[in-house]
């Protein structure tokens, strides 16, 4: 369906399908991503990622399926689209022989500034990626993070309302990469819809308001960083016991924990709240048996991703 | 602003673009003069003497080959233009940069536009150069002013027809490498038409060939203008087939840009 409800839908996508010869890539699709939001697509290399960016940003065409792009339809209006939206690409795409400066000019000019504005915006945007310094250098002689922040300032020279982010911190170190964070934080707050893909779990977590996790082809899960967390077993607390008696008390005592033996520990089942784990100590200060020590698992997105991607067949529920 | 004004400043952003890349990257314009300036003085100091006598002329030798020669060397030099345009297009169309275009609401056809003006600027000048040191070494054009502008029309119009085929080329190429190795038989065909030596001398195959090839037309017509000799229908087939390489070309190059980048 594709009814508007009442937050604007900035990306709506039914049934979308593309093969390249006999490989298919994306084999239906559907997706709806609201205005304002930043959402991530995540998935392992291969899965259909960047072929997903291609159509959605007019760049290839799909195979089938109906996409609103933007509030354009993109089989009809793919100009329209264009308009609207900026793409950064996972291979960077800047003009190597060209400056800084006249690479932001050139995306001024392409999108019918007058001289003047495309100046001023050309030189807030190299002030605002911390680009001025180098400005008049070619850039070839960039590094790969300022490189990054180049492209992202020319994305942004056309003040698009949607913006295509593939793969935009893959490569960097881990200041480049919170550089980069930070960057798609502030444009999220000036209310720019973020379509992010990335292999990165962390990221997704750190950036997202809505994920997809995409694998082999097709959506296998879709939710909040929270409600995904909370689709897949994997809370639970861990005890280390020093003595196997103490185990075998221990397991005796609380029942529905499984153990192992030649490890000493013993896994509680719990969803980490203060109070199931003042319950779990209770009882063992009730027997008055010995824990060596204790650790509480809370599960990340790498067991939803594990969970949920480790099962090809996709027609499989999570287990409970 | 109207779709057609869209298109013109587009393609004039576009060729701004690619003039940069020649004042930064000159090895390019370098590598296109450096061939037919090294076959020049390597036909008329080397081979010029014994080439120019076969020709009959009356002064002999070396100073009639010079005229001779020169319209064929104008000629390779448009070749060797047409093959960097090769190179250009699909070194650009390997980089980001070109997805990033096309993801931009702009007229799609001026990334080549703005390719085949670059590359038409770069020929002229090319050209000019090229006359400039045969004259040095004894060319001398016997033209009108009027045969002059006339001779530039000519050159014009087949860089023109030979750019949008090597943009065409280009694009169908995978790799840098084998753009710059498919137009390739370009830089051959004045060789094998009435560039060097007159088509009479030339064993009955090659002759048929070199006959009914673009470029002999093409090269009689230029050598008319510039040194007055006889022209014929030369000067309607060289613009047929200018005409009919430059619609391919067009037709191909843009076929090509706008289907599907990945595939």
């Amino acid at each position: 369906m594709t009814t508007m409800t009442a937050t604007r839908t900035a990306i709506s996508v039914t049934g979308l399908r593309k093969s390249f010869g006999d490989n298919v890539v994306l084999d239906g699709i559907d997706l709806n991503v609201a205005e304002g939001a930043i959402f991530s697509l995540l998935g392992p290399n291969g899965a259909g990622k960047t072929t997903m960016v291609h159509i959605l940003s007019t760049l290839i065409t799909a195979d089938g399926g109906e996409m609103w792009v933007a509030g354009h339809d993109l089989a009809n209006d793919p100009d329209a689209v264009r308009a609207a939206i900026g793409v950064t690409g996972q291979f960077s795409a800047v003009d190597n022989l060209l400056t800084g400066q006249e690479n932001l000019l050139l995306m001024a000019d392409l999108h019918h500034l007058r001289r003047d504005e495309g100046r001023r915006r050309a030189a807030s945007l190299l002030d605002r990626f911390d680009l001025a310094d180098v400005a008049k250098k070619p850039a070839a002689t960039y590094s790969g993070g300022m490189r990054r922040r180049l492209d992202l300032a020319m994305t942004l020279v056309g003040d698009p309302r949607l913006i295509f982010l593939d793969e935009p911190t893959t490569g960097l170190d881990p200041r480049g990469r919170r550089a980069v964070w930070q960057i798609i934080r502030g444009l999220a707050a000036d209310g720019i819809t973020i379509f992010l893909t990335t292999q990165y779990l962390d990221e997704a977590d750190q950036l997202a308001d809505l994920i997809a996790v995409l694998d082999n082809g097709r959506i296998v899960a879709e939710g909040s960083p929270e409600s995904l967390k909370h689709r897949i077993p994997g809370g639970h607390i861990r005890l280390q016991f020093a003595d196997p008696r103490d185990l075998e008390s221990a397991a005796h005592a609380l029942g529905t924990a499984s153990r192992d033996d030649e490890a000493l520990t013993l896994q509680v089942p719990g969803d980490g709240s203060l109070r199931s784990l003042r319950t779990l100590l209770d009882r063992l200060d009730h027997t008055a048996i010995e824990a060596g020590s204790l650790s509480i698992h809370t599960p990340d997105l790498d067991d939803v991703f594990f969970a949920l991607t480790g099962h090809p067949s996709t027609e499989k529920e999570p287990q409970r | 602003m109207s779709t057609l004004s869209h298109a013109v400043t587009d393609s004039a952003t576009m060729l701004r673009r690619n003039l940069r890349h020649m004042q930064r990257y000159p090895s390019m314009t370098l590598l296109i003069l450096g061939m037919p300036v090294i076959f020049l003085l390597l036909f008329v100091y080397v081979f010029g003497g014994t080439l120019g006598t076969g020709l009959g002329g009356v002064a002999g030798g070396r100073a009639v080959y010079v005229n001779y020669v020169t319209p064929g060397i104008i000629l390779l030099t448009v070749a060797a233009a047409a093959q960097a345009t090769a190179i250009s297009v699909a070194m650009d169309t390997t980089e980001g940069i070109v997805a990033r275009f096309r993801t931009m609401a702009i007229s799609r056809a001026s990334v080549l536009t703005g390719h085949v003006l670059g590359s038409m600027i770069q020929s002229m000048l090319g050209v000019a150069v090229v006359i400039g040191i045969a004259a040095l070494v004894g060319f001398r054009p016997t033209a009108s002013l009027a045969a002059w502008i006339a001779a530039v029309g000519v050159l014009a119009m087949m860089s023109f027809a030979l750019i949008w085929l090597s943009a065409a080329l280009g694009l169908v190429s995978k790799s840098v490498e084998t753009a710059s190795n498919l137009p390739m038989f370009l830089l051959l065909l004045p060789f094998l038409g009435s560039g060097f030596v007159p088509t009479d001398s030339m064993p009955a195959g090659v002759r048929w060939f070199a006959e009914y090839q673009p470029f002999t037309p093409i090269t009689e017509t230029l050598r008319g203008l510039l040194l007055g000799t006889p022209i014929g229908s030369n000067a309607i087939i060289a613009v047929a087939w200018c005409g009919g390489i430059a619609l391919v070309g067009y037709l191909w190059a843009t076929k090509l840009f706008n289907r599907d980048p990945v595939r």
